[in-house]
């Protein structure tokens, strides 16, 4: 029999030993949500119908692509053994590229649902996942997925887990979140092997941001795990990172519905509004106290690092406030994502976006487009590249030796700089052992070094490779992917800078260097970026009445060339009293394209050929 | 049963003879001469004739394969219409008249007959005023050529498009190359001097050599009016498919354009002069009159499903020139005839700019360019130098060579020519620029008692 809340919870009731903080981790797809639905469905906090289907992930694009970007979290009750239990649900993010938010999760949680689809077996998501949960101490509990499946081969999922993760094989569930086949073991297993958090009622209030939204008539709510004492409404409250202090107006359970209780006490998870104007005010990590009993800030707080950026400009400047309010509701819910404005001579008015990651990019450009209508031109992400000054004038000039670059054209030149620096990535790779040369020589065309190598049974292999991460940004991803016929899997995670050979290119249109085709590369992967861009200009520049050379340049030494031929004959055949209509429009057309074309020397370029060359590929 | 007017022209023959001694007098050029005011009280006339037996694989053209003959109907609704818009453009004078399509030779030379009496009846309409027909060389066109002769027709412009009987048949053309030569001789023999001959190059599998030979075989046949043109692909044709699917290829851009500067020279070398980007003509009396008065930003007239049209309506009370276009479906354009006079779909005034853009865009195809006189009759306020002098993008072409403004006028130079389309954009943005520039400062100067009179 399980518990259903109708009214006002007495959450005094539940001390500490009777609750259980947990999340479930998981490969994308390897049915997180479902698992987490049933849980949901089977403790009463919602219905059960045909229409639960993933109740948690609530963004359209999170349900397209099966994957979580912002963590839900749900409180359960839960009957065992005649006591009844609080547990906590704190999903977390289906994503590395929010590894940090993830960790902050975990570290709101004592134990996880480590889960496996058991057809597909360990997935790089899965082993970048348990390494957090390991690292940080929890009680894991994995869970065989999907056992319903024709091709389920659960018993190799168990050796897999046995291998990589050194867990006994026998403390695996097998369960089919889908039919509800062993959920019950799940929830028991839950409160018999997750130990209760430690927190007692009588510590001073010490609370946990693990999560923040924001809400127009309300502001930000933040999701906070009780680390200690208790909180209540009218309470005055303080965030350690920002020493801002906020009155307590509304607090209570997640269920996953918000469900005021008016208090919450050590070891309880809910949610708190406390007149807090941005997210950046209930950033991910920090710690809330209460203002007469100030406590020590729980460690690993960080603030959100962009990794990846990419320049975001309205499709015609007459968009540009739409766009401009569009990001600004995004960002709004989302203080990881950094924003900068811009400006492009080819794109007008934009901005520099810096994101977590590659997905965390794309989740980004995806709301924007389907939650607001705007249509934007997103250049192709760049990384934060890094330089040592050698420069005495220069370092006090910036105040420090060691500069972040993000924009190419501030690339310090090689005389002022002892050396630059570049951001790498320990990259994950798991696949069928038929893909592992094809694999390794992807990987070693992206710069790539061999860390290790594992067969996690005797089909599977799991590779490492410390990747410069400028190098898995663009396409890595879709050729692993093309290349292993959909069977690979690959995560990263961040791994520090490393010493790089990094030079300035210039794109030159008959000589004259085009300012925002400026691009940082490596020295190997000069020519072959060099090459792309040149035919990429070429296709996209018309034919103009001269020869058009297109030339990929490092300082003076000209790397690539594509030419433009001059047009020869351009000029309508026939054109008579019933054409003329017809060719004034064209006409008209060109000269307005004409006033709108960058002029660079006397050659004409239109936007589309930036757009081609700098935004990203679609797939 | 034939009409008077054609009667009498049957009757009279010495008179249409343009051949004879007295020819110089049909060239009725009213060029720099024609003053402001016959800008509007003179007009071209256009006839369209819709049908085809077939369709070609590179035309896009309004044109239907018809299934009933309802030649009949369509007969009686371009004389009405003819009648209704010459009566709404109050014009005096109709220069010349087309007949295109379509096939207008499947029309009835009656067909012609009619049309030409009903022009006769609502302006004047010379003898010597050039009426041509087009002609699809088949034996039936050729067969009729006399009749329409007799109907009114003083110059034939024939579609050969090509000697290579091979390419006809991918063309989608109705004849064979021997048809087309048999029809040539036909024309030449009943209006000598006044036969046009169409060829088309840029064909599918054509090459430099081979487009010389067809073209040295041509001069030996032709009259003294050529017209080349490159085959264009155009969208929704069969051959555009082909050409997207592989199935076809045409000759590289570089290719077309060696073929073009060959064909100049060559018929260069024979005595013909370019008169504009695609016609030539062995002397001034053989250009095709009408298509210059397109050419010189005349008035015309557009009659028949989809013809287009630029002529003021003062019977309406305008005052500015509009660009009216038919209803392009004859059954729905036929109706509308028979419902209200005339089938005009869309009419669009237009102002001052967009005149002196026409005039810009279809003067700078004619090898002589625009005179500072012709150009003064539409821009009386701003002149060719006024409004190109200043510009540097007009000064880089200027010193390529491509462009040449002087005492003349401005035009394009030999080179120029064949990449007129990308030096108009240039010019188009140049002019909107300064007849801007123009009317604020009117705007301010003497904004409130100045009224220009803008020509149309």
């Amino acid at each position: 029999m399980f518990f259903t809340v109708t009214d006002a919870v007495d959450l005094s009731k539940f001390p500490a030993d009777r609750i259980r903080n947990f999340c479930i981790i998981a490969h994308i797809d390897h049915g997180k949500s479902t698992l987490a639905d049933r849980l949901l469905e089977m403790t009463g906090a919602i219905a059960k119908t045909e229409k639960n289907k993933q109740v948690l992930d609530k963004l359209q694009v999170e349900r397209e692509r099966g994957i979580t970007v912002k963590a839900q979290t749900a409180s359960l009750f839960y009957n065992h053994e005649g006591q009844q239990y609080l547990l906590n649900l704190i999903d977390t993010p289906g994503h590395v590229d929010f590894s940090y938010e993830v960790s902050r999760s975990i570290s709101a949680c004592q134990g996880v649902l480590l889960i496996v689809d058991a057809n597909q077996g360990i997935q790089a998501q899965t082993v970048a996942n348990f390494y957090l949960a390991f690292e940080a101490q929890l009680a894991i509990i994995p869970v065989i997925n999907k056992i319903d499946l024709k091709n389920a081969d659960p018993e190799r999922v168990e050796s897999q887990i046995e291998k990589v993760f050194d867990i006994p094989r026998e403390e695996c569930i097998r369960i089919s979140a889908k039919l509800g086949t062993n959920v019950e073991n799940v929830l028991q297993a839950v409160v018999d092997r997750i130990p209760p958090p430690e927190a007692s009622i009588d510590d001073p209030f010490k609370a946990l941001v693990f999560d923040s939204n924001f809400d127009h008539y309300r502001g930000v709510v933040a999701n906070i795990a009780v680390f200690g004492g208790r909180v209540k409404k009218g309470d005055r409250i303080v965030s350690a990172y920002l020493g801002k202090t906020y009155e307590v107006n509304e607090l209570g359970l997640l269920r996953p519905d918000e469900h005021s209780t008016g208090k919450l006490f050590a070891g309880q998870v809910g949610y708190i509004v406390a007149g807090m104007k941005d997210v950046k005010e209930a950033q991910i990590g920090d710690t809330l106290y209460l203002q007469e009993q100030p406590v020590e800030a729980l460690p690993g707080f960080k603030p959100a690092k962009a990794m990846v950026f990419a320049g975001m400009y309205p499709m015609d400047q007459s968009e540009y406030q739409g766009l401009r309010s569009a990001i600004e509701k995004l960002t709004l819910n989302d203080s990881s994502v950094t924003v900068q404005r811009d400006s492009s001579l080819a794109l007008g008015a934009g901005w520099r976006l810096g994101f977590l990651g590659l997905l965390h990019m794309e989740v980004f450009n995806q709301r924007l487009e389907q939650e607001y209508n705007a249509s934007v031109i997103v250049t192709a992400p760049t990384v934060p590249y890094k330089a040592v000054l050698s420069s005495a004038k220069l370092i006090k000039e910036h105040g420090s030796k060691e500069i972040t670059i993000v924009n190419p054209a501030q690339f310090p030149d090689r005389t002022v700089v002892s050396e630059y620096l570049e951001p790498m990535v320990l990259g994950t790779i798991l696949a069928p052992d038929s893909y592992t040369g094809k694999i390794m020589s992807l990987c070693l065309n992206r710069r790539a070094v061999q860390k290790n190598m594992l067969y996690i049974d005797d089909q599977r292999v799991m590779m490492k490779y410390l990747f410069p991460l400028n190098e898995v940004v663009v396409d890595f991803y879709d050729l692993l992917k093309s290349l292993s016929s959909g069977y690979a899997s690959f995560d990263y995670e961040n791994a520090g800078y490393q010493a790089a050979d990094l030079i300035k290119m210039d794109i030159l249109l008959n000589g004259r260097p085009v300012e925002e085709l400026i691009t940082i590369v490596h020295r190997d992967r000069a020519y072959s970026s060099g090459k792309a861009m040149c035919e990429r200009l070429k296709d996209s520049i018309p034919r103009q009445m001269f020869e058009i050379a297109v030339q990929a340049a490092i300082g003076s030494k000209v790397i690539a060339r594509e030419t433009i031929k001059a047009y020869k004959k351009n000029v309508l055949a026939k054109c008579y009293g019933g054409d003329i209509t017809r060719k004034m429009k064209l006409l008209k057309k060109q000269a307005e394209g004409k006033k709108k074309m960058r002029l660079i020397g006397s050659v004409e370029v239109p936007k589309d050929a930036f757009i081609n060359v700098l935004k990203r590929k679609q797939k | 049963m034939m009409s008077l007017r054609a009667a009498r022209r049957a009757l009279s023959p010495g008179v249409r003879r343009f051949s004879d001694t007295s020819g110089g007098e049909i060239v009725e050029d009213v060029s720099e001469r024609t003053g402001c005011a016959q800008l509007t009280t003179q007009a071209s006339l256009y006839v369209h004739w819709p049908y085809c037996l077939r369709r070609c694989s590179y035309c896009n053209f309004n044109k239907y394969i018809s299934r009933d003959n309802n030649d009949h109907m369509m007969t009686e609704c371009l004389q009405k219409e003819t009648e209704t818009l010459l009566q709404l453009s109050q014009v005096s004078c109709v220069t010349s008249v087309f007949f295109g399509g379509g096939t207008p030779s499947l029309a009835h030379p009656s067909t012609v007959a009619a049309v030409l009496e009903t022009v006769s009846g609502q302006a004047s309409l010379s003898e010597k005023a050039e009426v041509t027909l087009e002609v699809n060389p088949t034996p039936v066109g050729m067969s009729k050529l006399e009749d329409f002769c007799r109907a009114g027709v003083n110059r034939f412009s024939i579609g050969v498009q090509s000697l290579q009987d091979d390419d006809l048949k991918i063309l989608g053309r109705d004849h064979s190359s021997r048809q087309a030569l048999q029809t040539i001789e036909e024309a030449r023999r009943l209006c000598p001097g006044r036969v046009s001959v169409d060829v088309m190059f840029g064909r599918p599998k054509q090459s430099v050599e081979s487009w010389e030979n067809e073209l040295s075989k041509l001069l030996r046949v032709c009259d003294d009016h050529m017209s080349l043109y490159q085959l264009t692909l155009e969208r929704g044709t069969q051959l555009f498919k082909q050409v997207q699917g592989g199935e076809v290829t045409v000759p590289a851009e570089d290719v077309t354009a060696e073929m073009y500067q060959c064909a100049r020279r060559t018929l260069h070398q024979h005595g013909f002069l370019q008169y504009e980007v695609s016609n030539f003509a062995k002397h001034q009396k053989a250009v095709s009159h009408h298509n210059m008065s397109y050419w010189k930003g005349r008035q015309y007239i557009g009659v028949g499903p989809g013809a287009h049209g630029r002529f003021v309506l003062p019977g309406e009370g305008g005052v500015a020139r509009e660009a009216r276009t038919q209803t392009l479906e004859p059954d729905v354009w036929m109706r509308e005839v028979q419902q209200r006079g005339h089938g005009t779909r869309r009419r669009i005034q237009l102002n001052h700019l967009e005149l002196l853009e026409e005039v810009l865009v279809m003067g700078m195809r004619m090898t002589e360019g625009i005179n500072h006189k012709h150009w003064e009759l539409f821009s009386p306020q701003l002149s060719l130098r006024e409004v190109f002098g200043r510009s540097t993008d007009v000064q880089e072409l200027l010193q390529s060579g491509r462009l040449i403004l002087d005492d003349r006028g401005l035009r394009c130079s030999w080179d120029g020519l064949a990449l007129l389309d990308s030096m108009l954009p240039a010019l188009l943005v140049e002019l909107e620029r300064q007849i801007s520039q123009r009317l604020q400062r009117d705007h301010h100067t003497d904004g409130q008692t100045k009224k220009t009179s803008n020509p149309r």
